[in-house]
């Protein structure tokens, strides 16, 4: 039986693929890499594209990763794939969203805070509206 | 007949009470698996990082990641906080923000700024109220979080950190501990610590493509994105949880409320009759 290495694909929200593999193929940033098991340690991050992979019966296994990182060790090889696809202006955009986000919410006074004021004086005046009924009630007997 | 309208109504409207507590209820359960599950399911990722990052702390790269390095605490920390989107949860929250103050006076004490970054409607709402320093926020996640929602706001609690506005900084969630129990979680995300792998003692190093800062750098990113993601799905299976006890208590008691109601329904109407045969008794005898 050819050498094999522990092969662990896995994303944030899932699971992707784990087993052994006799060899890997991944598109990392430099290049494509081919690893072989007993590949020297190797950190490198992945550019999106296809992760195919050799199983223990002969054939072949393709994944798709939108990028991620790789890392490698001579006896196991783990792919961390990304869910979403980014870049660093992408990762910027989303941070200035949630730091408006924040701003308008400091200012934007009407929003969560009224809601639970206008609640609570809500049910003060309905608990009013009943008093004066029942008060009605007991007048009109 | 007259006797007792109004605890006929009011029994009427704790059923329609109850019967909206019994909906919550179960759809909590029903929820409650389904948060599990993806808790599970993101389990091996944060795992594997976390194996990751701990071959990494051994190995000896020429270049020391910020995130990695401890450092003293002078101008400020960040607090990441993760609450539920909506009420209803028994004393899920409070106690989530009990906590989160605490630790927030333990350094407010010592002199420090705080940063706050929330994640949830009822984080924001309750540290807006308290004038907390919210630089960031983002809520309504909906009950399939995915981690694309959250990297806006990690970013700008790790560029507060790269700028050195803070120095520490931690993610308070509550952690499932059982359906019953849930307890409030502050952790420590930055520096990293805590990750050991005694397997590889001997000195070696990565190769690293295309270098080391540009992979440590990504590595580590994803690391405190997927640690705050794990916060993100445990403090929703919790909420679910907290949800479904204290919606089972509510009909619970609804149900006592009901039983005690109609008794005082029954023995009103006995009376009642019991007075007008007295009356007809009466009054027959009269005659």
């Amino acid at each position: 039986m050819a050498m094999t290495v522990h092969v662990d694909i896995v994303s944030a929200e899932e699971e992707i693929f784990s087993g052994l593999a006799s060899m890997v193929f991944a598109p990392g940033v430099m290049g494509e890499l081919g690893i072989m098991p007993r590949h020297t340690p190797l950190l490198t991050r992945l550019k999106p594209g296809e992760v195919r992979l050799i199983n223990t019966e002969g054939e072949e296994e393709s994944f798709y990763v939108s990028g991620g990182v790789l890392e490698i060790q001579p006896h196991t090889i783990t792919i961390l794939s990304d869910t979403a696809h980014r870049a660093k202006d992408l990762d910027e955009a989303a941070a200035l969203e949630a730091k408006h986000q924040a701003e308008q919410k400091l200012q934007d006074q009407s929003s969560e805070f009224d809601y639970a004021q206008a609640q609570t004086e809500l049910a003060e005046a309905m608990a009013q509206l009943q008093a004066i009924q029942k008060m009605r009630k007991k007048l009109g007997r | 007949m007259a006797v007792g309208k109004e605890i006929r109504t009011k029994i009427k409207s704790v059923k329609s009470t109850q019967k909206i507590t019994r909906a919550m209820e179960m759809v909590a359960a029903s929820k409650m698996r389904k948060a599990q599950e993806r808790m599970a399911a993101a389990r091996p990722y944060a795992q594997k990082i976390r194996n990751v990052i701990g071959h990494l702390a051994h190995a000896h790269p020429e270049y020391k990641h910020p995130y990695l390095q401890d450092r003293e605490v002078k101008a400020g920390v960040g607090f990441i906080i993760i609450s539920s989107d909506r009420g209803l949860c028994g004393g899920l929250n409070s106690n989530l923000f009990k906590a989160t103050v605490r630790a927030m006076r333990e350094w407010n004490d010592k002199g420090v700024k705080i940063e706050l970054c929330t994640i949830g409607a009822k984080a924001n709402g309750f540290f807006k109220r308290l004038g907390g320093n919210v630089v960031a926020q983002i809520s309504h996640v909906g009950d399939a979080p995915q981690i694309s929602n959250l990297i806006g706001v990690v970013k700008v609690m790790l560029d507060a950190y790269d700028e050195g506005r803070i120095d520490r900084l931690f993610v308070v969630y509550n952690e499932l501990v059982n359906t019953m129990t849930q307890r409030p979680n502050v952790e420590q995300l930055l520096p990293v610590h805590g990750v050991d792998d005694p397997q590889l003692k001997h000195h070696w190093d990565y190769i690293y493509e295309p270098d080391a800062k540009d992979v440590l750098n990504g590595l580590l990113m994803r690391y405190i994105e997927s640690l705050v993601y794990q916060g993100v799905v445990e403090n929703l299976s919790s909420e679910q949880a907290a949800r479904m006890v204290a919606m089972k208590s509510a009909s619970d008691n609804a149900g006592d409320l009901i039983g005690e109601l109609q008794l005082v329904y029954n023995k009103a109407r006995q009376a009642a009759i019991t007075q007008e045969l007295s009356e007809i008794v009466a009054g027959a005898a009269a005659v």
